[in-house]
């Protein structure tokens, strides 16, 4: 995998990344979920490699669901459709596009050395 | 000619007023024994409730103009036929040419201890004893459950009283509804705080309170018997004249009773062998009568006894006859709908039907009885509403469209009107309409194409193709992946519609394991963890039993199963076990111990067969003609992981008296002495259908070849998410007859091989999982701890058993 990403933090300050899983762990266009720091966390791996991750926590139903969602497209955006009742996050904002007025977190990652690293400050 | 009518009730009203019309000139004399003139029965109730226009001045009909003369607050007490002269109560005599009886009925009593204690509902005065008495209590009883009784019961809620119902039948109105209609019906009246018995009579009324046949004490003041009616018929028996063996005076179909110079109209007449005690059918005999005094020849030949009323605020109709071969129900408990139409054993004639909630089909149906269906039995159930269709369009706008976010038409139809929606999309977002199991998202596409909107075929936005167009171009071009699919013949990386969707067509073409490389990536959870995801977050495991039959050795280990990993257990409807409250990572471990065991998986999670329930047939039923539960299990190790556009259900009963409840199922074999009766089409849920017979006592092998065709022509041509019972209504049962039995389309050869190539290339997807570690990779509760299980899942105790504790949800 030669795709990487990096979302940097708004401020510039150094961030404490923490390594979740291989990068080659992550089935494309499935999600896996990460327990940090007490907080669930969905991470996705795109068709293009590019690595999400979002909170696991489906604000709809209140399950730890979001990571067992399916992965795809709504029009530009790389959405999430919660396995619940299917209402469908951006993977950027975590926005319900359906329902703009929830969200769930989105957290920064990138990769290191073939290993995906996920920020929750 | 001098007229003499005894009774001066509606009927005789009607029947003045018939000849004043018709310019009559002689001497017509009314003589009632009310002291008023006749008045609107059926508006009674109104009575009591003291808005203006309500009095008894108001409901009294004024006297016509023919009308020579009135004697009110008298009776006729005999009859001399041979001078032709009535004697009143009075002492006064009056002669006639031509007597018209119209004395109506009286309500009937039942002889029970006490009933002179209780009140009857008829006249005003009954009312005005009724509302003195209600003055002093807090509680009424009516007893009946009919038509007049529930006005009774209104009267009594109007008046304050908590009022109960008494109903000897098991349901509330059984002649007018059958007992579907009576539930609904009875759960409206309930809403409204009264109270109902059913299947229980009255036994005695003792000071202050009543006590019913069941034993049930109600603490009353006020008791209503109105227990149904009696023709008075015994001025015409005192006088000799005929009459029926249970009572009424026999009239000829120009309303003549056994005396040439007497008629007879109205509850008291037995025409035809029928008393009738609806306004409709005594003014007709009322104007018959009037003609054939005048010289004419009308007849009166039966009348129809539909009714169209609204009862405590419900809709309730009926008409033509409540019984059939066939009929298709439409019942929405939420709403309180129900809808039921009676049809002929060739499901071509409609014969009658029930509305309870809902009665605007009732305008345009009245009268198509008896003449040929116009249109699918259920989508009649929709006539009269605005954009009466197939699916949602037909729906009222009260009707509840989408269950799981609780959306009715009315307000679907707004967003549309309102927003400009154009497509389900929108609907989805605006109303929440299909945004959850997506079940009723044909019926959203059907409502926006009756509200103008065209909606596409299109699959979503990533694929301008329907369901089978898609299927059929994955089949000719012999496409493998979804990145191909997307890539040659869509936009996008795909969405939670097209993924599972396509993933079902290439599971359907192609075989192989869901979870195999690219497809994975493609399953909606449940088919990604081969399990059913629950409200918690955990799934539930349904290993496969099929036909129902089950060794004690293989119950003892689902047993162990559950105990071992603490699963709460129940019996599903489909005659298998369900375990609920797994972890994705105890998944493999569950399934290890159950294939071991010899189960395979049951496909509950999957869009695919389910299951096929049976009987336990002729091995061990006397009645059973077949062995239900030897085919039932051929059928399901046939079909056994096929995949579908929705789930599939199968039941096969042994014989007629169908105790698997195969007429529900998608496809539903009911045994004949002769072999096997296929019914397709058939499911539950939100609009529960009957299946309709395909063939008729086949062989094991053509029921066999006749279900292959059958599944493979649903697979490759129904839309995404439409059950058969959807498919056979859009195609037609005819055309499916065609293709699958006469091979018009010259396909079976086809069909035929696509289900030979799934039934060889079957195999259990739990055993070939447990055995792939690449597969078991998912099956991990955090990717980065798999040691450590979701602490959000937390279960308590509830009857022995675990149960989910209650997510904490901030919205919806």
């Amino acid at each position: 995998m030669t795709t990487v990403q990096s979302v940097e933090a708004p401020t510039g300050a150094a961030r404490n990344w923490i390594p979740i899983c291989a990068h080659a762990d992550l089935i494309p266009e499935r999600g896996a979920a990460a327990l940090v720091r007490g907080r669930q966390i969905a991470v996705f791996r795109a068709f293009d490699g590019h690595l999400y991750a979002v909170g696991n926590r489906d604000p709809y139903s209140g399950a730890y669901v979001i990571s067992r969602g399916i992965v795809g497209t709504r029009g530009e955006e790389p959405v999430v459709a919660t396995p619940m009742h299917k209402q469908v996050f951006s993977l950027v904002t975590g926005v319900c596009l359906d329902d703009p007025a929830t969200a769930v977190p989105i957290y920064p990652t990138r990769v290191t050395n073939g290993t995906v690293e996920v920020s929750v400050e | 000619m001098r007229i003499v009518v005894a009774g001066y009730g509606p009927a005789a009203h009607r029947f003045a007023e018939t000849l004043a019309a018709r310019g009559f000139t002689g001497g017509l004399t009314l003589i009632g024994e009310e002291p008023r003139s006749a008045y609107d029965r059926v508006a009674l109730t109104s009575y009591l409730s003291g808005r203006p226009g309500t009095g008894a001045e108001d409901l009294t009909y004024p006297v016509p103009p023919a009308v020579t003369a009135v004697r009110l607050a008298d009776r006729v007490t005999a009859i001399d036929r041979a001078r032709r002269a009535v004697t009143t109560a009075s002492g006064h005599e009056e002669p006639y040419d031509v007597l018209v009886l119209a004395t109506g009925s009286a309500p009937f009593v039942p002889p029970v201890p006490g009933a002179e204690r209780a009140f009857v509902y008829r006249t005003i005065e009954d009312l005005r004893a009724i509302r003195a008495a209600s003055e002093h209590a807090t509680t009424g009883v009516v007893v009946g459950g009919g038509l007049l009784g529930l006005e009774a019961a209104d009267a009594l809620r109007g008046l304050g009283l908590a009022t109960h119902v008494v109903e000897m039948g098991g349901w509330l109105m059984p002649r007018q509804v059958d007992e579907g209609g009576g539930a609904v019906l009875r759960g409206h009246i309930e809403r409204l705080g009264l109270t109902v018995h059913t299947g229980t009579g009255l036994d005695r009324i003792e000071p202050g309170r009543v006590v019913l046949a069941d034993g049930t004490v109600i603490d009353a003041g006020v008791v209503v018997l109105s227990a149904g009616v009696r023709p008075r018929d015994e001025l015409a028996r005192a006088a000799g004249l005929d009459v029926g063996p249970r009572g009424g005076v026999v009239v000829d179909e120009g309303m003549r009773t056994s005396d040439p110079a007497v008629y007879a109209v109205g509850e008291c007449a037995l025409a035809g062998g029928m008393v009738y005690g609806l306004v409709g059918p005594c003014n007709t005999m009322a104007e018959v009568a009037a003609d054939r005094v005048l010289g004419g020849a009308a007849a009166f030949t039966g009348a129809d006894l539909s009714a169209k009323l609204k009862l405590l605020g419900v809709d309730v109709a009926s008409f033509g006859q409540l019984s059939g071969a066939l009929d298709v129900t439409y019942m929405d408990p939420v709403a309180g709908v129900y809808k039921k139409l009676f049809i002929s054993d060739d499901a071509r004639t409609l014969l009658g039907g029930v509305c309870v909630g809902d009665a605007a089909p009732y305008a345009l149906l009245r009268p198509m009885v008896g003449s040929e269906l116009t249109a699918q039995p259920s989508d009649l159930l929709f006539a009269g509403a605005q954009g009466a269709g197939p699916d949602g369009a037909g729906y009222p706008d009260d009707a509840q469209v989408c269950s799981c976010n609780n959306v009715t038409k009315g307000e679907i139809r707004s967003a549309i009107a309102e927003q400009g929606l154009t497509d389900v999309a929108g609907v989805k977002k605006c109303t929440r309409a299909g945004a959850s199991c997506g079940s009723c998202v044909p019926a959203l596409v059907s409502i926006l194409a009756a509200e103008g909107v065209a909606t596409g075929k299109a699959l979503c936005e990533h694929f301008p193709y329907s369901r089978p167009e898609l299927f059929e171009i994955v089949r000719v071009r012999g496409i493998g992946t979804f990145s191909q699919l997307i890539a040659e013949h869509g936009q996008g990386r795909g969405c939670e519609v097209c993924k599972p969707a396509v993933a079902s067509i290439l599971a359907s073409l192609n075989g192989g394991h869901v979870l195999e490389g690219e497809r994975a990536a493609l399953q909606d959870t449940n088919d990604h963890f081969l399990a059913n995801i629950q409200k918690n977050g955990t799934y539930s495991v349904v290993p496969r039993i099929p036909g129902g039959e089950i060794t004690p050795e293989k119950l003892i280990v689902i047993g162990e199963v559950a105990r071992d990993f603490g699963l709460y257990t129940k019996i599903t409807g489909g005659q298998r076990i369900d375990l609920f409250g797994a972890r994705v990572e105890e998944l493999p471990k569950i399934w290890k111990r159950l294939v071991d065991a010899g189960f395979e998986s049951g496909h509950a999670y999957g869009k695919a067969l389910r299951t096929v329930k049976s009987c336990v047939g002729s091995t061990w039923c006397r009645y059973g003609v077949q062995d239900s539960v030897g085919m039932a299990i051929a059928l399901e190790l046939r079909y056994r992981g096929l995949r579908s556009p929705h789930k599939i259900k199968s039941a096969v009963s042994g014989c007629a008296r169908e105790c698997a409840e195969a007429r529900s199922k998608d496809f539903g074999i009911i045994a004949t002495e002769n072999g096997w009766n296929l019914y397709v089409g058939g499911n539950g849920g939100f609009k529960p259908r009957h299946a309709d017979l395909l063939a008729q006592d086949l062989s094991d092998d053509e029921l066999i070849r006749v279900i292959d065709r059958f599944l493979m022509f649903y697979i490759r041509t129904a839309d995404r998410l439409q059950r058969t019972a959807a498919w056979i209504e859009a195609i037609g049962l005819g055309h499916l007859r065609e293709v699958i039995i006469e091979d018009s389309l010259g396909i079976c050869a086809d069909l035929d091989a696509g289900m030979e190539r799934h039934v060889n290339d079957y195999f259990d997807e739990w055993s070939a999982t447990i055995a792939d570690p690449e597969k078991l990779r998912r099956f991990v509760s955090f990717v980065n701890a798999p040691g450590t299980p979701d602490p959000s899942i937390v279960f308590e105790t509830e009857r022995d058993q675990i149960k989910p504790v209650l997510l904490e949800v901030t919205r919806r």
